[in-house]
Order: structure tokens, then sequence, then C-alpha cells
């Protein structure tokens, strides 16, 4: 029944965008053209197409394939690459088609989500000339020794724990109650621990006293845990009574209930409580009147990592196998927008250092 | 005047051909507004369609939303809205998922392993469905209400806290169960189907599961309307107190309609486990229990007009992909397209439903009219 009004939801949503969408498919036409717009100038990427693949949601979903999306444009902006996006149906059902024909007429194939990492190896095999690029999964075969599937096929994760690490710290050093909590999306499928993990070590480091209240919204394969922006604000609210006074969520969608609950209840009591964003500067995807209460975000640069693959694939530089993303290539950090942690910046670029020197190994396990 | 034969087959296509007319007109003009040109749309979609992999991917898709729509349908015939396939299915999919990968240890052969996967969702599915049975006719609990909750139940609670416990491998990202062992799966139909076409290319294979599908359809069609049952099953649904002094037993049959509408509903992840993935992870695919209600009332509950019903759904889910990639058009245009053929189905029925019942009254009019008396009075027609 949540999905149909989901449906219903997406159904209105598209119609309101319809009637305000003469900016955006201009946008779209632009991008078609992208290689002929900039003149005289040759540019490495004329006349190489790059396929990005979304997952359910696509451009627009203000997160992680927004993360990508604008990857994408800074590289067409950058390189003069043209680029066809396309996103699966709503059921997930079209996955390998959508990169078969993606692969026709590209010369890179990025698929944003390990749901597609089955469906490139299958295209990647009757595609040899080229190359495909997974966010999120490492693109193994770990029963023979962890080896890249095959010569074309790249995967690229993030550090999620590192980022974590340091808006734990951030939380840390500016809770006043000694009390901070997390909030997880779906839990039991090992990639949201690790930002519990880093998360929890992070504040740690800063007082080994602190109180991190974790809590998880859904367990998979229920995944509507990243979409219950309801549930976020009802647990934020709890956890805020429980005196914690900054709670960092890694739930996507969601996080927009957590906003809602540190203004909530920052207004009813009077003292006022933090949240903290995740994937992109949440700061800067808000509405205006929740900004506020957003003490900065954990970024994980999707965008870097869309960048950083199309750059080597036009100077033949693509490498097949893992890349992970990490604080040493800025592919995790976090904002400063909106100036709440300017004071404790030294300190958190302090961490930073030790980690990238491995003087601290950050858990992934909490 | 019009031959009466003429008249009624023309009014029998005159509802989906509206509909059809009345979905392409709106999303003309959605593509229009967002700035798509809608004939170059309309124009790949066609293309695309008369793609030998095409008929491949649509009939893949077909399948299951086939399937489920017969599921929601044998509870629409009798007044029963069972709105929860969805969690029957996916709860039937990952038992049979665990099932299967249990038995990749013992020594059987393979169509005994199929066998015994197909039967544990069947069994799981009209187990789930006849709960919500059970609960209304010893409860009187709605089953509308029971349906959703054991969606709930089975999705966030069953499946959710027993998946950790069979994955394979902790550290993947894509959790799922072991892979069913290949003796298990089910051929493809591609040689079959190669006797009348060319060689199907692009990795297509075409599900065996539509073998199934075409089986339960039929067994659906000869159920509802030629045995016993069926016609217990009818008329509970068109009167159930003239069914009850009938000699039909209402509670007999709501328990038993779930329970056929559960194992049905079982059957609606085969493709996934026997064909397509062989194991259930979290790309599982989702959503087909709504799909079917969909299905259910787009093809009036009918075997034919849900097996159109369905290859029309699976037609334009499957040119989603190429309109993106080759039309640059969004992926909601398909949704809408759905929609409004669902909307404009439902309107464009009733309205023929009445031009078919003045009709009637028409003729029955016509029929006592005496040859040299008074015409009788027509007070009937307007009643």
């Amino acid at each position: 029944m949540k999905r149909s009004w989901r449906n219903l939801l997406m159904l209105l949503a598209v119609f309101a965008l319809a009637a305000a969408a003469c900016g955006d498919s201009s946008e779209s036409n632009d991008a078609s053209e992208g290689g002929d717009d900039s003149g005289g100038e040759a540019m490495i990427g004329d006349g190489v197409n790059v396929g990005l693949t979304f997952d359910i949601g696509g451009r627009g979903d203000q997160s992680f394939n927004d993360s990508a999306a604008e990857g994408i444009d800074r590289a067409e902006s950058d390189f003069g690459i043209s680029f066809t996006e396309a996103e699966p149906n709503e059921d997930g059902s079209n996955r390998a088609e959508l990169l078969q024909l993606q692969a026709d007429q590209s010369d890179l194939v990025v698929a944003v989500g390990f749901l597609f990492a089955e469906d490139v190896r299958a295209a990647a095999g009757d595609n040899a000339d080229t190359n495909f690029a997974v966010i999120d999964d490492a693109m193994l075969d770990f029963d023979n020794g962890a080896v890249p599937w095959a010569d074309n096929i790249a995967g690229l994760t993030f550090a999620e724990e590192q980022g974590s690490f340091l808006v734990g710290a951030a939380a840390a050093l500016k809770s006043e109650t000694g009390t901070i909590g997390f909030i997880g999306g779906v839990g039991g499928f090992g990639l949201i621990e690790k930002f519990e993990a880093g998360y929890t070590a992070g504040a740690q480091a800063v007082n080994p006293d602190i109180v991190v209240i974790p809590q998880y919204i859904t367990q998979a394969p229920d995944f509507d845990g990243f979409f219950a922006a309801d549930r976020a604000r009802e647990i934020a609210l709890t956890m805020y009574g429980q005196d914690a006074d900054i709670i960092y969520h890694a739930a996507g969608g969601s996080g927009a209930g957590l906003f809602e609950a540190a203004k909530e209840q920052s207004e009813s009591s009077g003292s006022k409580v933090w949240a903290i964003g995740v994937d992109s500067d949440q700061f800067n995807t808000v509405s205006e009147d929740v900004q506020e209460f957003i003490l900065t975000s954990m970024l994980k640069r999707v965008d870097v990592a869309v960048v950083e693959v199309t750059d080597a694939h036009l100077n033949g530089n693509f490498e097949a196998g893992n890349t992970v993303y990490d604080l040493s290539v800025d592919g995790v950090g976090y904002s400063t927008s909106g100036g709440f942690v300017d004071d404790i910046v030294p300190q958190l670029e302090e961490f930073k250092e030790q980690i990238i020197a491995g003087d601290i190994v950050v858990p992934t396990e909490p | 005047m019009t031959n009466p034969l003429v008249r009624r087959i023309g009014l029998a296509l005159a509802a989906p051909a509206l509909a059809a007319v009345f979905a392409v007109v709106v999303s003309a003009i959605v593509l229009e507004l967002s700035g798509s040109n809608s004939i170059d749309t309309f124009g790949t979609i066609l293309s695309n369609g008369f793609q030998l992999e095409t008929f491949v991917d649509t009939l893949n898709r077909a399948t299951p939303l086939f399937l489920a729509g017969v599921a929601a349908a044998i509870g629409f015939r009798m007044n029963l809205f069972n709105i929860g396939v969805e969690g029957q299915y996916i709860l039937a999919a990952f038992a049979a998922a665990v099932v299967g990968a249990e038995l990749n240890r013992f020594a059987l052969p393979g169509f005994l392993h199929t066998l015994a996967i197909v039967a544990t969702a069947m069994f799981v599915g009209a187990v789930w469905a006849g709960l919500s049975g059970l609960l209304k006719v010893t409860r009187g609990i709605n089953e509308v209400i029971s349906t959703i909750m054991l969606n709930f139940v089975a999705t966030g609670g069953i499946v959710a806290a027993l998946l950790p416990k069979v994955i394979t491998d902790p550290t993947a990202p894509n959790q799922g169960t072991e892979t069913i062992a290949e003796r298990a799966w089910l051929p493809d139909l591609n040689g079959v189907a190669e006797v009348v076409t060319r060689e199907i290319g692009r990795g297509r294979e075409l599900t065996g599961v539509f073998l199934i599908a075409v089986v339960v359809a039929i067994a659906y069609h000869v159920g509802v309307n030629r045995t016993v049952f069926g016609f217990d099953l009818r008329s509970s649904g068109m009167n159930p107190f003239a069914a009850f002094a009938g000699g039909v037993q209402p509670k007999k049959m709501v328990f038993l309609s779930m329970v056929l509408s559960g194992v049905v509903a079982g059957l609606v992840g085969m493709p996934e486990i026997l064909s397509d993935n062989h194991a259930y992870d979290q790309g599982f695919v989702q959503g087909l229990g709504f799909g079917g209600i969909a299905i259910a009332l787009l093809g009036r509950n009918s075997a034919l007009g849900m097996t159109f019903a369905a290859l029309l759904f699976g037609f334009l889910d499957s040119s989603s992909a190429v309109l993106q990639v080759q039309a640059s058009a969004s992926a909601e245009i398909v949704r809408i397209m759905q929609a409004t053929f669902l909307l404009a189905a439902v309107v464009a029925f009733e309205f023929v439903n009445r031009i078919r019942q003045r009709d009637e009254v028409a003729r029955a009019s016509a029929a006592t009219e005496t040859p040299n008396g008074p015409t009788p009075s027509i007070e009937g027609a307007s009643a």
C-alpha cells in the first residue's frame, strides 16, 4: 500500500515538474549537444559519450543520484563529453536492458549503485569495447583472490566510516549534553553500519565517555527506511527527549524528518539542538527554515568518483577493479556550509591527517 | 439498423480503444509540456516494439504481472479484496529461494529440485493468504485490513528477520541467499520460440515460467467458467445471499478462494527464482503484487482481458529503457501512460456498459412488443 502511495506521489510530482519543466528540458538538450557548444576549442572528451545509469529515484533525489548527476555535469563542462542518463523502472526489473542500451552508444557506462553489479558483469562481457564503472561495489571476484571481474569493469567505493568519523568528532566537540544520536535508514546489510561505526569512533576519540544512541528505521530487505521521514522524525524527537543534542542520519530521504524534528525540538524547548546530514551538503538542499539546524554533513563525493573515472577513461588510465575514495583523495569529507563548525575545523583537520597517515584506523563495524 | 452482432463486438472493442486513445493523448500532452517531441517518442516506442528482443522482454515482464493479476482476480470474483498479493509472493519467493538453496546439498534430480521450489512457493503463498481467509471466516476481520497488515509482517518482519540468517556473504553489498544449483533452473524457451522466429539475441531469455502462466490462464478460465466451484465463486460474488440460499457455504468459499489466490500469488516470484536471478537478494523485484491489482482491474478479471492487460503493461515497461536512452524522455512517461490507461479503462468500461444496458432494454422491449397490440409500457427501462 505504501508503495502505491509513493507511486501516486511520484505521479503528482511528475505533473508538477511537467508544468514547470521548460528549463529542465532545455538542460537535457544542452546535454546532448554539449560537445558542439564548446565552439572551436577542442576538448579531450569531444565525441565521447558517457552513459550514466542512475538507480531508482534518478536525477533530482537530492542525494546519491544527484551527486552523480553533479559529477557528470562537471565532466561535461570540464572535458566536453556528452552523456545520456537513464533510470530503471520502479520495481527495478530492467537494469540489464538499460545497461545494454547505454553500452550501445557509450564508451563509458557509469552505474550508480551496487544493485547494478551483476548486470554490469553480463553487459561488460557482451561489450568488450565499453568500460563500466559501478558505484558502491568493489566489483572484485572475491572467490578467486579478489581480482577484477574483467578488464573493463571498475568498482568505485567510499570510505564512509572515515567521513563519519569526522562528523562524529564534530558532534562530540559541539555536544553540551554528552549524548548524541545516530539514525540509520536500513540496518542489517552492512553498509549503514559503517556510518555508525565511524561516527561512534570519532565521537569517542574526542570524549571517551560520550553516550551514542543508535537506531535503525527498518531492517533489510525492507528498504522503506530510506523513504520514511515521518518515522525518522519520531525517532529523532525521542532521542532529543533522551537528552541527545546532536543527531547524525544515514537514512537517505528520511533525513528530512530529522531536520524537521531538530527545528521542532529547538523551538519547543528553547535550547538549540542539531542535526548532521549525509552524502551531499544538505545545508544546500534543504529548505531555508531548517538550514540553521544542520551542523555539518558527511560528504560522500559520488561526483568526485564520476569525474575521476571519466578523466581516467579519457586519458587511457581506466583501472579495472576496486578504487576506494577516502579522505586522502577527498572522496569523503565534511561540509562547512553555515559556518557552524568553523571554530573546530583545526581539530577536525588534525583527525583527518591522522586518518590519512594511518595513525587512526577507523573501524567499519560497530 | 446495424447488425446486432457487429454492434456487440464493436462495443466490446470500444472500451479498450477509447482508453488507449485517452492514454495516448494525455501522454502526448505531458510529453509536449515537458519539452519532448511526442511524435518522436511514440515513434521510438513503436520501432522498439517491433523488435524480437522487445517481444521477449514484454513476455518476460507480462508473465509475473499476469500471475499477480490472476491471484488478485480470484478474490475479486467473489468481492474479496486480496491486497496482500505483494506480501504473499515476496514471502513465497523468499521461502522458495531458501529451500532451493538448502536442497543444493542433496543429490536429487533437477526436476524434483524445481518441483520442490515451486511447491514451496505455492504452499507459502497459500498459507499466507489463507491466514487472512481464516481471520475473516472465524473472526470477521476484513480481508483488506488483514492482507495489508500481513504485507508488512511478511516483508518488514519475517523476510527482514530471516534474511540475515541465510545470506551467503555478509560483506557483499548485495546480500542474498545462496544461488540455486543449475539443475533446478527452468530452461528458457528461446529454442521453442526460435522455431518460428529468428535467433533471439542480446542475451534475452524467454522465461520458462511463461508456460506455467499459460497453464494458470487456462485453469483459471475453465475453473471460473466451467466448474461448480467457479459457479459458486461467481454467484457468491454477485449475490452472496442468493448463493447462500442456493446452498453455497460462504465461509468455505471465502477461505478456499483466499487459499487459491495465495497459491497463484506464490508463483509470481518464480521467474526471478527459476529463470533470472536464482536467488533472493536486495534486487528482488518488488511491487508486482500491486501491479497485479491493476492488471485485474484493467482486464476485468477475465483470463483474456488480463492477458492483454499484462502484455500492455509489460510492453510499456520494456519501452522505458529505450525511451530514456534513445529518445531522452523521462522514465515517468511510462508510468503516466500506465496510470492513464487504467483510469481511462475504468471510465470507458462504465460508459460502454451503460450503452450495452440500454441496448439490452431496447431489445427486451422489442421482443415483448406484440405485433398488433399497443406498445407495452417500458417502465422497466427507466428503473
